[in-house]
């Protein structure tokens, strides 16, 4: 995984990372110790995101190499504290999960677990080797413990990152299931993992993103996670938050409208019914009382059957609107320019279009991606119909959408698909915008690269030459000087029939034999090939 | 250049005396002239590019000065620039227009070695390049500013995208790019923003799309051609936007209708010159609205469309600056002249050709204001009589152009009345008219006459041409079409008093001999000759001809049945710019052909029914002649000779246009002009 490809905005910090992250490597093949066999695997799962958290955390691990030295269970010791209760937290995370597997996706969840079972090894390798690392650094000098000791801290932290990534990845499926006790778990185990995360450094937050980044391949589960973690996150804020809206609600005049605003959980949920007999969820009412009609005859009278609500309208309601959780978004009340959602299904498909990954990449060109499953679906209708691309690697199905794209847009042009050559137009490569414009710059500049050194030219000449390139066939200097002896010298195939035509030119059958004519053509062919330059 | 020529035959002795004395001391007195006087006499070393050739063959300073000079490059074969490239290394016009063939590789090999310097290059009349080839042009080039791309119909969206690159260009014609699309040229308006001029006349693939994009990205275009492209009202108004625009031409635009033209509000300001030619659908409501948003229009064309009439002219009396108006091929009526007469604008330029309604009546009216009028085209307005011409003369005595081609109810003596009357001529074109020796002797007071056609007058003999001969001295152009009673003592006239003629067209004058040819060997700027159809003419003729104009560049002997290959052997020899030749029907032979073929700069050869032509001869002659790019030729040829040999000079660039005509017998020129207007009626 190469760091340019994480959509991070602290590029800077990734790429100096990087740079210290080489040194160490050195140092590690200069070491030639067993560790490098043991960090190989990680360095391909999370190379930057771990050097950065090796560079940074040394200090404090210093500290912690001092400490430990003398008693590690200190409970002064943050860092140390830390990672303990992370590692506390990912067994309980895993017994919570083992406990619930039955409910969710089971493949998912094994995929999890058995991530989650290789890394808890890994950390116990390496604990083990710090362990040993302690008797046998006693006769080496200071420099190289110490070397060996970030290395090892990073492998640490790096695992354990992971470890939580994949087990909160665990939590939010668990919620919808069973009311509020998850929520409750969530919001203690995120208590917990958040300041080991962000903690001592705050370097870590971009780590976190890496972690997710990375078990993206391995399992689709992990957007869930971030969001999870996110809610997570903004939760509390927003309990605070509902008290004021209430007030603001209150002022509201009376009669325009009832402003509802779901949390996220609610609207991630895919289900938004549940049977309260066998807790079988459902997306919509109508299909859950259809379901209830199997657990028993009283669910079958047209009246449990009926729409719950009809009767409700008879009376005159207030206008409902609904209000997006995500501060600061428009569609939040707590906006200036507050406008509601008509619906809960406008609340759904904007809170996952707006503030939700995009997890669903369309199968056909592999490059658009929705988090609403109903927008890849239209969108794969006519996919491939989209012939229209943007420099950007925007597509368009209509070329008029396009060009006001580009006339909206400093720098953007129509990408005209490089025909028969490349397939495809859109690269495959599932990237950003930004990222599409290098594509197509490159190529680019690729072609304006190569094209100097008259490679490609040559290319494309001796292509043309190989069709039929009749210019090849008579050199127009044998004619310029007169020179009709070449003319036997032409390539056969295109002459055979025309031999016998062109006899004359055999000087003894040739009609002019005046020599002063003769000197004129000489002469005159002469200076027509040096005539050239006018 | 004469003086040149001298000053360069009078210091050759004195370096060979230099080189003979002191060896050692290798002194020349050309050290003490300065390169900037060189080059000031290189300057004028300009109407026959072979002058610097020799000058550049005097000796090694001079093949370097020469080098260093020379800025315009114009190659004969682009196979040999690799070569010729390093020799100018300040070169910054490229002009391609004698190369058929430009494959990417040459683009690349003069990109790599102009580089930066280059300003300009023309491919206007060059095939087999591709977008890679502009790319490498457009990125090694930075300060390319002009690129001629006219009639690249192969060209596709992704060269357009190349061209693009070249972030510096400012003007650009793609005339006939007929592949390219609203996404090419969408390319182009991102990438060239400074454009100020663009032609994209035939350019049927672009439509509103591509033109709004470059209305939206190049604000500083100030000329745009978008003839016969399928545009319609869409981007009109962000075209009219453009805050710089002063020429736009809309010729043959059908997508426009008044409806479109409606919607037009934002004026154009800066808008000079507009061309709506052949635009049907647009009548005097529409054109109203267009001229009420460009109120500072200077020059408007309006040919072939609708109809001039009071309505029209009232719309147009809007245009306070208004000075030149063609109205050729519009249906006009009385009204509609009378209203342009009454128009507080004085005109400088009016173009009523082949204009039906054009009666006395009208011009009657429209000359008694219209006095300042400058140029004038009468063409074809078949109904005028010498009423007209009496009003024109009488009131526009500053004419200096003046075009009445076929107004055949003017009698003779109103053709006294212009020479009278109109001292200023420059230009008078009297095809087919009436004109006799008197009106000849009347006009031949204009003694700036330029250019003066006088084909199809059959009333004209030697007399009246020896009074032009005797006064016009400037006389450049002379058409003496089918003038069947001109013979050679009028040439003399004409060839001995005017020197600086360039264009002469004496076809069909039976009565010319080889002596005319004889004297208008004597004229060194001719480059035009036509004598088609001129029995008497040998080979003879032209060899004088051939010895005298070394400018000629274009020569028609179709039809003179007396020349033959000792014609065309003086003719490859010294005629070196010769460009475009037709030998039909004479006795030219394999040889003849042949040796003609070692005119490197030929480009157009017509040869039908040449009976000595053999197909191996006519073979030889083909892939000889390295330059052709496009020959007539008698449709039998075609199965006669390998099909390999057609394809190898297609690939030269060369294009073959088949005929099948019968061989026809000569016509007697009055019988000629029977038979015309019969096919007419």
């Amino acid at each position: 995984m190469d760091h340019k490809e994480m959509p991070c905005p602290t590029a800077d910090t990734w790429g100096k990372s990087f740079s210290s992250g080489n040194e160490l490597l050195k140092n590690i093949s200069s070491d030639d110790t067993p560790l490098t066999s043991s960090q190989r695997p990680q360095q391909k799962w999370e190379d930057p995101s771990m050097l950065d958290y090796n560079t940074r955390i040394e200090p404090p691990f210093q500290d912690f190499k001092q400490r430990s030295e003398t008693q590690s269970s200190l409970p002064c010791n943050p860092n140390n504290h830390n990672k303990v209760t992370d590692e506390e937290d990912v067994q309980m995370n895993g017994t919570i999960q083992t406990e619930k597997i039955q409910d969710w996706d089971p493949r998912a969840m094994l995929n999890n677990l058995n991530f989650l079972e290789q890394k808890i090894h890994q950390l116990q390798d390496l604990v083990h080797l710090i362990v040993g690392r302690r008797s046998q650094a006693l006769g080496r000098p200071d420099e190289l413990v110490a070397q060996q000791k970030q290395l090892i801290t990073a492998d640490l932290t790096s695992i354990i990152v992971q470890l939580i990534s994949t087990a909160g990845s665990l939590l939010p499926s668990v919620k919808p299931l069973s009311g509020t006790t998850p929520t409750g778990q969530l919001g203690q185990l995120g208590g917990l993992f958040l300041p080991s995360t962000v903690g001592p450094n705050s370097g870590v937050q971009p780590q976190n993103n890496g972690g997710n980044k990375v078990s993206d391949q391995s399992n689709q589960m992990d957007i869930t996670v971030n969001c999870g973690n996110e809610q997570n996150y903004n939760m509390e804020e927003h309990e605070s938050k509902d008290d004021e809206d209430a007030d603001e609600g209150e002022n509201l005049p009376p009669g325009s409208y009832e402003i509802l605003q779901l949390e996220k959980e609610e609207i991630l949920a895919p289900h938004t019914h549940f049977c309260t007999i066998c807790g079988k969820g459902f997306k919509r009412d109508a299909n859950l009382r259809m379901h209830m009609r199997g657990h028993g005859d009283e669910y079958k009278t047209p009246a449990a059957l009926a729409k719950p609500n009809k009767e409700a309208t008879s009376e005159p309601m207030l206008i409902k609107r609904y209000s997006c959780p995500y501060a600061g978004c428009k569609r939040n009340k707590d906006h200036k320019k507050f406008q509601p959602l008509k619906t809960i299904l406008c609340v759904k498909n904007h809170y996952k279009r707006t503030h939700c990954d995009k997890s669903y990449t369309c199968s056909r060109c592999n490059t658009k991606k929705f988090s609403v499953i109903a927008d890849l679906k239209t969108h794969e209708k006519h996919c491939g119909k989209d012939k229209w691309l943007c420099s950007c690697g925007t597509t368009f199905s209509r070329k008029d959408k396009l060009f006001g794209h580009i006339a909206l847009f400093q720098g953007h042009t129509p990408a005209i698909p490089l025909e028969e050559t490349k397939g495809p137009t859109v690269p495959p490569d599932r990237g950003e915008g930004n990222e599409a414009i290098n594509k197509v710059r490159s190529i680019n500049f690729n072609f304006g690269s190569n094209a100097p050194n008259g490679n490609e030219v040559q290319n494309t000449a001796d292509v043309k030459g190989n069709i039929e390139d009749p210019t090849g066939y008579f050199s127009p200097l044998n004619f310029d000087t007169w020179n009709f002896g070449g003319f036997h010298e032409f390539p056969r195939p295109p002459y055979e029939d025309s031999e016998s035509s062109l006899s004359f030119l055999i000087p003894g059958s040739c009609n002019y034999t005046v020599p002063g004519s003769c000197n004129y053509t000489q002469k005159t062919g002469a200076e027509s090939s040096s005539n050239n330059p006018e | 250049m004469k003086k040149a020529k001298q000053f360069q035959f009078q210091v050759q002795p004195l370096i060979n005396n230099n080189n003979n004395n002191n060896n050692g001391l290798s002194f020349s007195y050309f050290d003490l002239l300065s390169e900037e006087i060189v080059f000031t006499i290189l300057d004028l070393l300009t109407p026959n590019p072979l002058d610097k050739k020799s000058f550049s063959l005097v000796c090694k300073n001079f093949y370097f000065l020469e080098s260093k000079h020379r800025r315009i490059l114009k190659p004969l074969r682009s196979e040999y620039l690799p070569k010729v490239l390093p020799r100018y290394p300040h070169v910054t016009h490229m002009d391609l227009t004698l190369c058929p063939r430009v494959t990417d590789a040459t683009l690349t090999n003069i990109a790599s070695a102009c580089n930066s310097n280059l300003v300009s290059i023309d491919l206007s009349m060059s095939k087999f390049f591709t977008g890679v080839g502009l790319l490498n042009l457009a990125v090694k080039c930075e300060n390319l500013v002009e690129l001629d791309l006219t009639n690249a119909t192969e060209l596709k969206d992704s060269a357009a995208a190349m061209v693009a690159e070249a972030r510096n260009l400012e003007r650009l014609w793609m005339r006939r790019c007929k592949m390219v699309t609203d996404m090419g040229v969408g390319c182009i308006a991102v990438g060239c923003r400074k454009l100020k001029l663009l032609s994209l006349k035939w350019c049927v693939r672009v439509g509103d799309l591509g033109v709004g994009l470059i209305a939206v990205k190049c604000k500083d275009i100030r000329s745009l051609d978008l003839s016969y492209l399928p545009i319609s009202d869409k981007c009109l108004p962000s075209i009219l936007n453009l805050q710089y625009l002063e020429d736009l031409a809309l010729v043959g635009c059908l997508g426009i209708d008044d409806n479109s033209l409606a919607v037009l509000k934002n004026g154009c300001k800066s808008l000079k010159k507009l061309d709506m030619s052949s635009c049907e659908k647009i009548t005097h409501i529409g054109l109203s609205s267009v001229f009420s948003c460009t109120i500072c229009l200077e020059q408007v064309t309006l040919a072939n469309g609708c109809s001039v009439n009071l309505d029209l002219a009232d719309s147009l009396n809007k245009l306070s600056k208004l000075h030149s108006i063609k109205l050729d091929g519009c249906p006009v009526t009385c009204a509609g002249l009378g209203a342009i007469g009454d128009w507080c604008v004085s005109l400088k330029e009016l173009s009523l050709s082949k204009c039906s309604g054009v009666t006395d009546e009208g011009l009657t009216y429209l000359f008694t204001k219209q006095k300042d009028l400058r140029i004038l085209d009468i063409t074809c307005c078949r109904k005028i009589t010498d009423v007209s011409i009496s009003h024109i003369t009488s009131s526009c005595t500053d004419l200096s152009s003046l075009k009445m081609e076929s107004c055949t109810l003017v009698p003779r003596e109103a053709f006294i009345l212009i020479g009278q009357r109109c001292h200023s001529l420059e230009e008078l074109d009297l095809t087919e008219n009436e004109i006799d020796d008197e009106g000849l002797k009347s006009i031949s007071i204009c003694s700036k006459l330029s250019s003066l056609k006088l084909g199809l007058c059959l009333n004209i003999t030697d007399e009246g041409l020896a009074h032009i001969g005797m006064s016009c001295v400037g006389l450049k152009e002379l058409d003496l079409y089918r003038c069947t009673g001109i013979t050679d003592s009028g040439i003399l006239a004409i060839a001995g008093g005017c020197p600086g003629l360039e264009m002469i067209n004496i076809a069909y004058c039976k009565e010319i001999t080889d002596n005319s040819l004889l004297l208008f060997s004597k004229c060194a700027q001719l480059n035009t000759i036509e004598c088609r159809g001129c029995p008497h003419i040998t080979s003879l003729g032209l060899a004088a001809i051939a010895a005298g104009c070394k400018q000629l560049t274009k020569l028609d002997i179709k039809k003179c049945y007396k020349i033959d290959d000792a014609g065309m052997i003086p003719l490859a020899h010294f005629s070196q710019n010769l460009k475009q030749i037709n030998l039909s029907y004479s006795l030219v032979t394999d040889v003849g052909l042949l040796s003609l073929a070692s005119i490197s700069c030929l480009q157009t050869l017509t040869i039908l029914h040449l009976k000595g032509l053999t197909p191996s001869g006519l073979a030889a002659a083909l892939l000889a002649c390295g330059g052709l790019t496009k020959v007539k030729l008698h449709a039998s040829f075609k199965s006669l000779l390998p099909q390999a040999i057609f394809e190898h000079l297609e690939a030269r660039g060369c294009l073959f246009l088949w005929r099948e005509k019968e061989f026809q017998a000569e016509l007697d020129s009055k019988c000629w002009k029977l038979q015309l207007e019969d096919t007419m009626q």
